[in-house]
Parts: structure tokens; sequence; C-alpha cells
């Protein structure tokens, strides 16, 4: 009995939390420019997708590369910046590493817009003209952070002598962090990069605040501008959906694969 | 060791760069006029500005409410799915993180949307169920991790010893999951108070939170009226912090 009314609250949860989604779903296959209109089945929003499309398609592509570029550019360097210093600080002590670790954790406890502020006024301060450049900056110091925490645990469950004994066997720094850290310390750079590329893509404040007056625009501004306006570009209902589908695909496989690997030690 | 703590310079210079100097300036622009003199005027224009003062009461308030309901509504949530007699599948936890994938802003429009369809009126009422639905990952994941890593000895211990189920939850459960209760509240109450956008697409542009006073004022170029509004935030975040304990709050890095 309690179990039956346990799932029952998880599934009532799930789907109040689903709603919009699948709203957004199945509104993706109709043509109707206003959300929440049916106007018959059809997919011609895809194909707008894919095409450039009618309603303004080409800047939507566009908000589109850049909020994956800039995802990209700055989990890349978040990872690599993190790890590295992921490293330093589990080898420091005392009051130096407290007080990096209390710096660490300020651009996780902030609020976006906060931290989009602050920047703002930096990049004034700094007479530091905004676009491309101030961005991947700004996401690489909220970034960063993630890849530190995940990378730590890391660092604490590997055997410490080993790097040493890299080192004495001729290795250079460089050749030891390639082959023996970074081998070690994988699993944590990849959900630290993985982490980062997200918490990037979704971004919105603080993109919002230092992008500067170029006219650059990610997928968040784009649909806030687009709001704004009245009436949302209907391509980014197909879009939407589009990402939400490969997402969960995505992490069906990951799980059905950790599954059957549980499985096969298990069996060995 | 000694020189490998030396790679934690060049983040330390950046976070230095990135994150204090900026935070910094905040202090900085908050008490300057528009000619850089020195001055307190910014900080008492806010408690004379009745506009600014009025949306700081609702932010607060809506904070409030929404990390209450966040915890009622989580917290049974994380329970069922971190005991492992009513839950066996770590995919149902997954699901509850899922949604964060698709990019808020167009989260929130289709909520709203769907209250339009449904027929609610745009307001208080959507805005509290547009933000719980937001906010109850960020309470469940905490809570979730914190009961998914205790040690159960500890009840069974209470109910060998007589303790009826609902006296093992309250003396001994709750106690020990109060570390993810803290950093939940804190995941979800700092975020709503500051939060804009979000609350203009939920109530129709009829409620706005203090997150969008700082950006309007911003965006008009009143840049040190709006370091000052963001320095009233800073200290609230402060406070919030330093109540709920900053030192085992620190946020847990999931990983997918």
């Amino acid at each position: 009995m309690r179990k039956v009314l346990s799932q029952a609250y998880i599934w009532f949860l799930l789907i109040i939390l689903y709603a919009p989604i699948v709203f957004i779903a199945i509104f993706s296959f109709t043509e109707a420019k206003a959300f929440g209109n049916w106007t018959g089945f059809s997919v011609k929003l895809y194909e707008n997708l894919f095409t450039g499309g009618v309603n303004g398609g080409a800047a939507l592509i566009l908000a589109i590369k850049n909020t994956l570029l800039i995802a990209l550019i700055s989990a890349a360097v978040s990872t690599i910046l993190g790890t590295v210093s992921a490293i330093g600080i589990f080898n420091l002590k005392g009051k130096k590493k407290r007080t990096i670790q209390f710096l660490n954790n300020i651009p996780m406890i902030n609020p976006d817009v906060i931290t989009g502020v602050s920047l703002f006024l930096l990049f004034v301060f700094l007479h530091f003209s905004q676009g491309y450049l101030t961005v991947i900056l700004a996401h690489i110091s909220f970034c960063t952070p993630y890849v530190v925490l995940n990378v730590m645990p890391r660092l604490g469950q590997m055997n410490p002598n080993i790097y040493e004994a890299a080192l004495d066997l001729g290795a250079t720094p460089w050749q030891a962090l390639r082959k023996v850290l970074v081998p070690q310390l994988y699993p944590g750079m990849l959900s630290g990069f993985i982490l980062a590329f997200t918490m990037s893509l979704d971004d919105f404040a603080v993109t919002f605040f230092t992008r500067g007056t170029i006219g650059l625009e990610t997928l968040s501004t784009y649909i806030y501008a687009d709001a704004r306006k009245g009436g949302l570009t209907p391509e980014l209902r197909p879009l939407m959906t589009l990402i939400f589908t490969i997402i969960l695909v995505l992490l069906i496989i990951i799980n059905v694969r950790q599954e059957r690997s549980k499985a096969n030690k298990t069996i060995r | 060791m000694g020189k490998r703590s030396n790679w934690a310079i060049p983040y330390l210079i950046f976070l230095i760069l990135f994150v204090a100097l900026p935070l910094l300036l905040i202090v900085v622009y908050a008490l300057q006029d528009g000619n850089g003199g020195f001055t307190f005027d910014n900080i008492t224009r806010f408690f004379t500005d009745s506009d600014a003062l009025s949306t700081f009461a609702v932010s607060i308030e809506v904070a409030i409410e929404n990390t209450l309901i966040c915890l009622l509504l989580g917290y049974p949530a994380a329970y069922i799915l971190a005991n492992k007699n009513l839950n066996k599948s770590a995919v149902t936890a997954i699901l509850f993180i899922l949604p964060m994938w698709i990019n808020a802003l167009m989260r929130t429009l289709a909520t709203a949307e769907l209250f339009n369809v449904m027929g609610f009126t745009l307001g208080k009422g959507t805005l509290l169920m547009g933000m719980a639905y937001d906010y109850l990952p960020f309470m469940i994941y905490p809570i979730y991790n914190v009961l998914l890593k205790m040690d159960h000895s500890y009840e069974e211990a209470a109910a060998d010893l007589g303790a009826t189920p609902v006296q093992v939850f309250r003396k001994v459960t709750l106690p020990l999951s109060m570390p993810g209760i803290s950093s939940g509240i804190l995941m979800v109450f700092m975020p709503t108070v500051s939060t804009f956008a979000i609350s203009e697409f939920l109530t129709n542009n009829k409620i706005k939170l203090f997150g969008t006073i700082i950006q309007e004022n911003i965006n008009s170029s009143m840049w040190n009226y709006g370091a000052a509004l963001s320095l009233i935030m800073l200290v609230i975040i402060g406070l919030t912090t330093l109540v709920l304990g900053g030192e085992d709050s620190e946020v847990e890095g999931g990983t997918v």
C-alpha cells in the first residue's frame, strides 16, 4: 500500500513536471503561429527549422550556432583550467586552500543576476568592449567551479605516489600529467565538462549582461527578445522537442550501458 | 608536492579578476554618484523608493512561499526516490532533473501558455505554480543525495529500540537530512529572489521581482543605482548563507 501511494505520488509529480514539455512537443506538429492553436497535423515547422525557414529562421539558426560555440569553448577552457587548478588546490594546505575554495564557491552560490551585473561593471570599469569574448570569459568564470568540484574527489581517491613514480622514472611533468594524471581524472573531467556545457547552454542572465550592444544573440536571449515582442518564433517548438528527445535518448543509452557494465562485473 | 600547489596560481588570479574584483566593483559603484564622487545616496534612495521597496517585499514573500512549496513537495519525493523499498530504479531520479536541460525561459513560456489554455488567469497563483515547477528539481536533488548516502542502521537501531515510524522519522531521518534541506533551501530561495524575466512571463507582466528592477536600472544606464540594488541583494545572500551554515551547504557537483 505504501509502495503504491509512493509510486503514485512520484508519477503525479512527473506528469506535472513534464506537462509543459509534452505541450511543446504536441504543438510542434502543427503550423499555427500562435502557441496553443491547433490547425491540423503538419511537419512544416520541422522543415523550416532545417531549411532556414520563413519566420525569421535564419536569426534563430545563428542564435543556435552562437549558443553551441560559446558553450563548447567555455566548457573546454573550463575543463582544462578547472582540472589543472583542482590538482593545485588539492596540494595546497591551510589558509591558502580555504581562501581559494571560498572564492571557488562564490560563482555557484551567487544568483545569475548578481554575477551578470558584477561582470558587466568589471568590463565597463576596464573599458573592455563587450561581445563574444566577454560572454565566453563570463561563462568560464561560472563554469570552472563545477569542474573543480567534480575533479577534486577523484584526486582524493587516487594514489598520490604514481605521479611521483612517473617523474622518478624520467617522465617530464607534462608527460606525467598526460599519461598518468589525466587518465585517472578523466571521469571527473568528463562530468565536469558536461555540467559546464549544460550551465553555459542554459544561461540567460549572465549572457544578457555581458554581451554588449553588438547584437550577439544566444538561444536564451533570442527567446527573451522574442517573448517580449509577443509571440514566440514557432520554430522554437520543434527545436525544443528535438533537443529534449536527443537528451532523453542519450541518457537512456548511458544508463542502459551503466546497468550492463554493473551486471557484467557482478557476473565476473 | 610543493611545486604542484603552484598549479592553482593561474586560477587564483582568474578568480581575483573575475569573481572578487567584480563583486568589489558592485560596492564601489553603489557608493558613487554619476561623477565618481563618494555618496550614500544610492542606498538611501532605495529606502525611499516605494516601487523598489514593494518589489523587494514581494520578492522575499514569493521566494519564501516558493521555497516552502518546493520543500513540502520535494522532501517526500526525495525520500521515496532514495528509499530502496519504495523505488528500485535510479532512472526515476534522473527523470526529475531531465527537464532542466530544456531552456528555462522556453519551459517557463510553455508553462504560462499551458496555464492560459487551461483557463487560469495569470497572476500570483500561476507565478507560484510555475516557479515551483522550475525549482523543484533543485530541492529534490540535494535532499535525495543526502538521504541516499545516509547510514540506515541508525533508523533500524531506533526502530529496534521501540521508536514508532513517526518517531524514527522525526528524531533520526529528518535531523540527518538537514544538510540536504539547507542546501536545497539555498538553491531555491536565492535564485527566486533574484529571478528576472521568469516572473513577468508567468504573470503577464503583472508581478515583477527584484532581479527585474536591477536589470531595468542597469539597462537604462543607471549603473550606480543598479549596483546599489545588487549590493542589497548581496547582503541578503550573505545573510541567508550564514543562517543556513555556509560550511556544509556546498553545492553538490552532480554527475549525469
